[in-house]
């Protein structure tokens, strides 16, 4: 460079110039594009629809909820409330009825709130697996297929020789293998079933399960008769749960109310199932409820509005509205129920009622 | 010669332009359908979202993030302080590579209280966030204007202009005087390069590796020196390659301008986004360490016929005015990209500044022992008043 003439120190000086403006400018356009551009907004607020609340209260920053709703054609937590597995009957010699259900094994992709989509095992293609429901002293037979891609089983609390357990290593069901369950309807009450296969939270948390329910000789009082699995689902694979719901969906009952009779007597068949957590929780607004832990005896043990149940833990609600209105029940462990556990009752007038 | 020559940059060309065309056509039947599935596999999509900024309103939050992963992600659902959200995803939830979008959370946030914030995608994925004290983002409004003004002159223009004050009695230095000065100048403004592409290479590591953000750093040094250098090889006719003391503060002062720019940047954004409480000792320490850039600035210029005061404000306007300029940077559009990339502009600026002061000196007289101490001493008083603001 000493040496370089005039003119050539000049022409060198243009080409650094113009190449480093060049390379600055280049950066810019790259900052400029990654958004580094953006102006603080001074707009406020939403675009659309304003919540009015109580003297004008603007309620727009308080809406605890999920965004969309999810497409019930893969599952329909309405449809769950109320559907048990279909089943075959046959008398046996002895006058005992045999009843038959198929269940299969199958993974499938399931949405656990709007756009969350979930890679799921499942019984019958659901989550929770479909509800199985017998007669005490009945003979129960189940026509299990495992299409899955690793070994499952059905394990059913209650009484059954060890070789239905379904439990132990050796009584796993390959992929592609089936297997025939069969025992007695035993002890009255609301059950769970679910795979017992290694490794177990795994194989619960993934859907695995679903509800088992022997009715008392005679059947219990007539009433409106509902269906609750609590649970939970990990999506990123933390071991904690990111949504908490009955039944799956996150919210679904909070956007479509479950729509009940003032004064008409409910039934509900609650049952825990959440992983990862010590308990899950069901509390409902401005009532009480008779509560029957499993379900086995006649009188209930809790006349309230909260309980509590650990995983694997069940029971039976019986619980009355007495005044209309929409009235939520949620896990009052509040942490679940502002990841999803969280659903409304509607209660219509009953005619001459307070409504 | 000349006939021979033509013929072959012909053939030249046509060689030139067979392996582009190979790959052009490589790259082609890659995305045709012959080759679709050639790589496929079965795993799930790379997702990866990154949260470039944050801004609070009223009962609002706004973040805008990028889809830094090599696939297409959905943003499903958001969660605040571990419960879901209702939020809006403008102007779509489905992101392609490096596709940005504003998410909007109507939320019941608290001043002073950290927020958590997580994006759950379509699969399930949760990349997280956090504000560490929730504040208001200041808008664009001439009281907003004025306050950052204000810290930018605290911090980059009164420290400048007092050290400028040290002018009178530089003048009256001797000859070693003046070349320990000069090197200590040099020590000062390596000190800045040090710290300026550390704290680079540090904040590169928080930004998302689909921005190459090292290199990033590195294409503003580059391009910085490239431009400076080449604006004094044309302007520094007749004098040899060394420039002129006042040509030389000019430069100086420009270079340490850019780093003042980098600086404010930094401090405006830090300031909005909580990270920072600009306490009496903060300020104290910017002041202390800025100070000393005054020195640097007037170093070259103590020989020259007579000090002007023009001159000296204008070289201490030029070297402290940016720190407001990115103040209002960092404070209303801040991300980090921006303040990368201006560490490795301020850097590349300082460097070329320090060639410019070393490049009219053998290195026999830059070795010399009083020199060597001087810029010894530049590098410490840095070093030790950058204790201040670290303190802080």
């Amino acid at each position: 460079m000493r040496r370089m003439g005039e003119q050539g120190r000049k022409t060198l000086g243009m080409a650094m110039a113009i190449a480093g403006t060049g390379a600055l400018a280049a950066a810019v356009a790259f900052v400029l594009s990654t958004g580094g551009g953006a102006v603080a907004s001074t707009e406020h607020g939403m675009s659309g629809d304003m919540l009015v609340g109580l003297d004008g209260l603007d309620l727009t920053p308080y809406r605890n909820t999920t965004v969309g709703d999810v497409g019930t054609e893969r599952f329909d937590p309405d449809a769950y409330l109320t559907e048990e597995l279909e089943s075959t009957t046959e008398t046996l010699e002895d006058g005992t009825v045999l009843r038959i259900f198929e269940v299969e094994a199958v993974n499938k992709e399931i949405e656990i709130a709007p756009g969350v989509f979930f890679p799921a095992w499942t019984y019958n293609g659901q989550v929770p697996g479909p509800t199985l429901r017998a007669n005490e002293g009945e003979r129960i037979r189940i026509h299990f297929t495992n299409l899955g891609d690793r070994p499952h089983s059905m394990h059913f609390h209650g009484f059954h020789p060890f070789e239905m357990d379904g439990a132990m290593l050796k009584q796993q069901v390959p992929p592609n293998g089936t297997f025939v369950y069969e025992f007695e309807a035993d002890p009255v009450g609301v059950h769970l079933y679910h795979c017992h296969a290694t490794p177990i939270t795994q194989h619960i948390h993934n859907g695995l399960y679903g509800l088992w329910i022997v009715d008392p000789k005679g059947g219990r009082p007539p009433a409106r008769e509902l269906y609750m699995m609590m649970n939970g689902f990990d999506p990123n694979f933390d071991e904690e749960n990111e949504i908490y719901a009955v039944n799956t969906v996150a919210f679904h009952y909070a956007r479509h109310p479950i729509e009940v009779r003032q004064n008409e007597l409910i039934r509900i068949y609650l049952a825990n199932i959440t992983e990862f957590d010590l308990i899950n929780s069901f509390h409902v607004h401005a009532t009480f409820f008779d509560y029957y832990p499993t379900g086995t005896q006649p009188e209930p043990r809790d006349y309230t509005d909260t309980i509590i149940q650990g995983q694997g833990e069940r029971g039976i609600v019986e619980v009355r509205f007495p005044h209309p209105g929409d009235f939520m029940f949620h896990a009052h462990k509040t942490e679940f129920a502002e990841r999803g556990w969280m659903g409304l009752f509607r209660v219509i007038p009953d005619e001459g009622g307070d409504g | 010669m000349a006939e021979p020559r033509q013929g072959m940059s012909a053939g030249v060309a046509i060689l030139a332009v067979v392996p582009l065309v190979l790959l052009v056509g490589l790259i082609a039947w890659l995305f045709s359908d012959g080759a679709e599935g050639l790589f496929a596999t079965d795993l799930p999509p790379v997702e990866a979202v990154d949260v470039m900024r944050h801004v609070l309103e009223g009962d609002v939050i706004h973040l805008d993030i990028v889809n830094s992963g090599p696939d297409p992600t959905t943003i499903a659902q958001v969660m605040v302080r571990g419960a879901f959200w209702y939020h809006e995803v403008t102007p779509t939830r489905e992101l392609t590579p490096l596709q940005t979008a504003r998410v909007t959370i109507p939320f019941p946030w608290n001043e002073g209280e950290p927020v958590e914030i997580v994006l759950l995608t379509s699969t399930g994925l949760t990349f997280d966030y956090g504000i560490e004290v929730a504040t208001a983002t200041p808008g664009i409004t001439a009281r907003a204007l004025s306050r950052f003004a204000m810290l930018g002159i605290f911090v980059g223009v009164i420290p400048v202009a007092l050290g400028l004050t040290w002018f009178p009695f530089l003048r009256r230095l001797g000859r070693s005087g003046l070349g320990f000065l000069i090197h200590l100048t040099v020590g000062l403004l390596a000190f800045l390069v040090v710290d300026a592409m550390f704290e680079g290479f540090e904040a590169a590591r928080e930004l998302p590796g689909i921005y190459q953000p090292q290199a990033l750093l590195l294409l503003g040094f580059v391009g910085a020196w490239a431009f400076l250098s080449g604006i004094q090889l044309r302007s520094s006719s007749g004098h040899g390659a060394s420039a002129g003391g006042a040509h030389l503060a000019w430069l100086v002062a420009l270079g340490i301008g850019i780093h003042n720019l980098g600086e404010g940047l930094a401090i405006g954004s830090a300031y909005v986004l909580g990270e920072l409480t600009l306490g009496a000792l903060l300020v104290a320490g910017f002041t202390l360490h800025n100070a000393t850039e005054g020195i640097a600035i007037v170093s070259p210029i103590l020989r020259e016929p007579d000090g002007q005061l023009a001159r000296l404000i204008g070289l201490g306007a030029l070297a402290g005015g940016p720190t407001i300029l990115g103040c209002w940077i960092g404070a209303f559009t801040y991300s980090q990209v921006w303040a990368l990339l201006f560490l490795g502009i301020g850097a590349g600026a300082i460097v070329q500044v320090i060639g410019a002061i070393l490049g009219g000196r053998t290195l026999r007289e830059t070795l010399a022992p009083v020199n060597l101490a001087g810029m010894l001493v530049g590098y410490l008083v840095m070093y030790g008043t950058g204790l201040l603001v670290g303190a802080a």
